[in-house]
């Protein structure tokens, strides 16, 4: 109870309170501009937290996280442009709704959407962060070391026909965090006898300029675009629905649940994060719904699953990187280095060792929901103004604050140079498809996979452990199945051996790891998993049976 | 031999890898510690290097996409003008920037940024709007700079030839 109330404290201290308010505020206007992402939005904040208590900052932070979730469906449902890539489904039903003059009741339904969805997520990471936390304390270096080449893989997985691309770009993300002093005995790697290269990049540096550097020479290298304004409307007349809104909601709980779960589950997967949760959660409430008509045309159930999932992402994110230091998206990744920034690095024994950090993040996620609630409405009629500015000039901006924020972090003009390569870097790599999450997720991890595979060799030379132990095999099978699942994506519906196959190998192949942890639980999950994998061949034989 | 855009990256990369590889010969060996501080880059250096591999065969069998890999959308014209034309506004932003970081340490943060964004707002939106780029530009660099120096009393960088 008293870390409880210290972490309440923290929170509701009124600077905090002040800080979460332009937080939100901020975090609805930059998820409402087309080109300006939500991991834009929260890498920009992290200079301003520098100077703060961690509390604060990490609130600050998370306010401006989910104010962006949800400011995208503004965007969206009044101009038919989806403000950031969690919120682009919203648009098939909210942008049909506001054009019948329904704008007020398609925004109540996605701004309460985005409120249940961000409660029920907050409160599963209150209930299941310290859970995963408990069975981190299991993890030996050797464990860590693979659950880092898992995240890896999975993330680039996820680059689809482009997974070599995406493992590629994980691995120089890796090797950028090389340059410069090893931590380990103090030896300068890839330095070039440059003291600049010798102190390494600033990995916050690194992230603004691959991330909201590069993403602004994207949205500039038109000129015929660069300086348009994302719309002409003089006046929006639209005042939100709130109680017509609600009751839609509550005869639609069900969806608001099941897609706010979607998006929890979605959010836990490293590099999976609300541009998918959304498209996901939409196509399942279509295809639960008894009369998909009306989906396309101006249907709610189409606004309430992607606004319930993308705003649930976060949670779902926070947890794994609450319990065991391993973020679950890029957003993630920032507020891991915001956490690293102040010294605090999260893992298994967070929750633990730094209980009223944790319950300040828990409270602070809870409050910036109702924070955003009741920002909103004023932020609507920001957005109308910001929507006339044209994109230079936004971008301009936005461009000076990151030279001035980059400099903040440690007052070194070096950094602002981190910022410039790193900004052309990037700007190359989304050139030639190469994605940028895993890059991300590798300059956020590498010093974590070296720490852990030094420690793990340490301990005991043998490499073997790292498929011998039963969470170091179990993260190796996932990454070996995620590498391969883009091809067997590509051939689903073929009918060919690998996507037959693919399913129960998967099962029976995790199945073995599960058995060797013991415990009555874990052997029943691996019972599990061999009687699914037997189900699923059965099932395949059957269906082919008739036709030969 | 084709050679597509994704052939021309690989290829870089399988130099670069080859590089750092070389590079990486230099690290110092201590006598002391397990694990060598050249082990885990170079681990890292042969995965990205056996990666390039695969994607220089894949872009020589045409399985990387070329065309699909553009963010721009837009058709790019062929020669130099055209890709002068194409390119234009990330060459500015480029150029710009470029000398940013050179003037910074002569001018101070305050004025430099004001002509980073002066000149960036007048590059990528042309002269007509002069007026309004430059209170665009003093007002969002001056607020800035006092917000940073005044309020979050960070140390913001002095010109050696401005003093402020």
């Amino acid at each position: 109870m008293d870390i409880f109330l210290s972490a309440l404290a923290n929170i509701i201290d009124p600077a905090t309170l002040v800080f979460m308010v332009i937080g939100v505020g901020a975090g609805l206007m930059a998820g409402s501009i087309p080109g300006f992402t939500i991991a834009m939005a929260v890498v920009l904040t992290l200079p301003f937290t520098f100077s703060m208590p961690p509390a604060q900052g990490l609130a600050t932070m998370i306010s401006v996280l989910v104010g962006g979730l949800s400011g995208g469906l503004m965007s969206g449902i009044l101009t038919g442009i989806p403000g950031t890539p969690s919120s682009v489904a919203t648009t098939f039903d909210g942008f049909p709704m506001a054009r019948r003059g329904e704008a007020g009741l398609a925004l109540g339904i996605g701004v309460w959407s985005s409120f249940c969805g961000g409660i029920i997520s907050a409160v599963l990471l209150v209930l299941f962060a310290p859970q995963l936390a408990a069975v981190g304390l299991e993890f030996q270096p050797w464990d860590f070391f693979m659950l880092v080449i898992f995240a890896l893989t999975v993330t680039a997985s996820l680059a689809g026909e482009h997974l070599v691309k995406g493992l590629i770009a994980g691995a120089a993300g890796l090797l950028i965090r090389t340059v410069g002093e090893d931590d380990a005995v103090g030896v300068g790697r890839f330095d070039f006898g440059s003291d600049y290269l010798l102190t390494g990049f600033d990995f916050i540096a690194v992230l603004i300029g691959l991330f909201a550097f590069s993403q602004l020479l994207s949205d500039l290298r038109n000129p015929v675009t660069a300086r348009k304004a994302l719309s002409d409307q003089k006046r929006v007349e639209v005042k939100i629905e709130h109680r017509r809104a609600i009751r839609i909601l509550m005869k639609n709980w069900f969806d608001v649940v099941r897609s706010a779960l979607i998006g929890m589950f979605t959010g836990t997967l490293p590099g999976a994060g609300g541009s998918i949760a959304n498209i996901l959660s939409y196509d399942q409430a279509k295809k639960a719904a008894k009369d998909d008509s009306q989906f396309g045309k101006g249907d709610p159930r189409g606004i309430i699953a992607p606004e319930a999932s993308n705003n649930a992402v976060e949670g779902g994110a926070l947890t794994p990187l609450m319990a065991l230091g391993i973020p679950g998206d890029i957003t993630a990744a920032i507020m891991l280095g915001a956490l690293l920034m102040h010294d605090i690095v999260p893992g298994p024994t967070f929750i633990s060792d730094e209980p009223v950090l944790a319950y300040s993040i828990y409270i602070a996620f809870f409050l910036a929901s109702f924070i955003m609630l009741g920002m909103q409405s004023i932020v609507l009629r920001v957005f109308v103004l910001v929507t006339r500015i044209k994109a230079y000039v936004l971008a301009t901006v936005i461009l000076t604050f990151a030279t001035i924020g980059v400099f903040a972090l440690h007052n070194s003009v070096e950094d602002i140079w981190t910022l410039f390569f790193f900004g052309i870097l990037g700007f190359t790599m989304r050139q030639y498809g190469f994605p940028l999450a895993p890059m991300i997720l590798g300059v956020v991890l590498g010093d974590i996979a070296e720490l852990n595979l030094a420690r793990a060799l340490a301990i005991n030379a043998d490499p073997m452990l790292f498929i011998t132990r039963p969470w170091s095999l179990f993260f190796a099978i996932i990454a070996v199945f995620s590498t391969i699942f883009p091809l067997f994506q590509k051939q689903r519906g073929s009918g060919s051996m690998l996507e037959r196959l693919y399913s129960p190998l998967l099962l029976l192949a995790l199945s073995a790891p599960l058995f060797m942890m013991g415990g009555v639980f874990r052997t029943s999950l691996a019972a599990l998993a061999i009687l699914s994998a037997g189900l699923i061949l059965v099932r395949q034989r059957n269906r082919q049976s008739p036709s030969s | 031999m084709p050679l597509n855009r994704d052939t021309i990256a690989s290829l870089c990369l399988i130099m670069a890898s080859g590089g750092l590889m070389l590079a990486s010969f230099e690290i110092r060996e201590p006598d002391y510690g397990v694990l060598s501080p050249a082990a885990w880059p170079r681990l890292i250096i042969v995965i990205m290097g056996a990666l390039s591999v695969i994607y220089f065969i894949q872009s020589v069998f045409g399985q990387a996409s070329t065309k699909a890999t553009s963010e721009a959308g837009d058709p790019r014209p062929a020669g130099l003008a055209g890709f002068l034309a194409y390119w234009r506004n990330v060459l500015a932003v480029f150029i710009i920037f470029g000398l940013y970081l050179i003037i910074l340490p002569l001018l101070g943060m305050l004025i430099s940024n004001i002509l980073l964004s002066l000149s960036l707002l007048t590059a990528l939106g042309g002269w007509r709007p002069i007026v309004m780029h430059l209170c665009v530009a003093l007002g969002t660099s001056g607020g800035m700079w006092m917000l940073f120096s005044y309020v979050l009393e960070v140390f913001l960088p002095r010109g050696s030839l401005t003093g402020f």
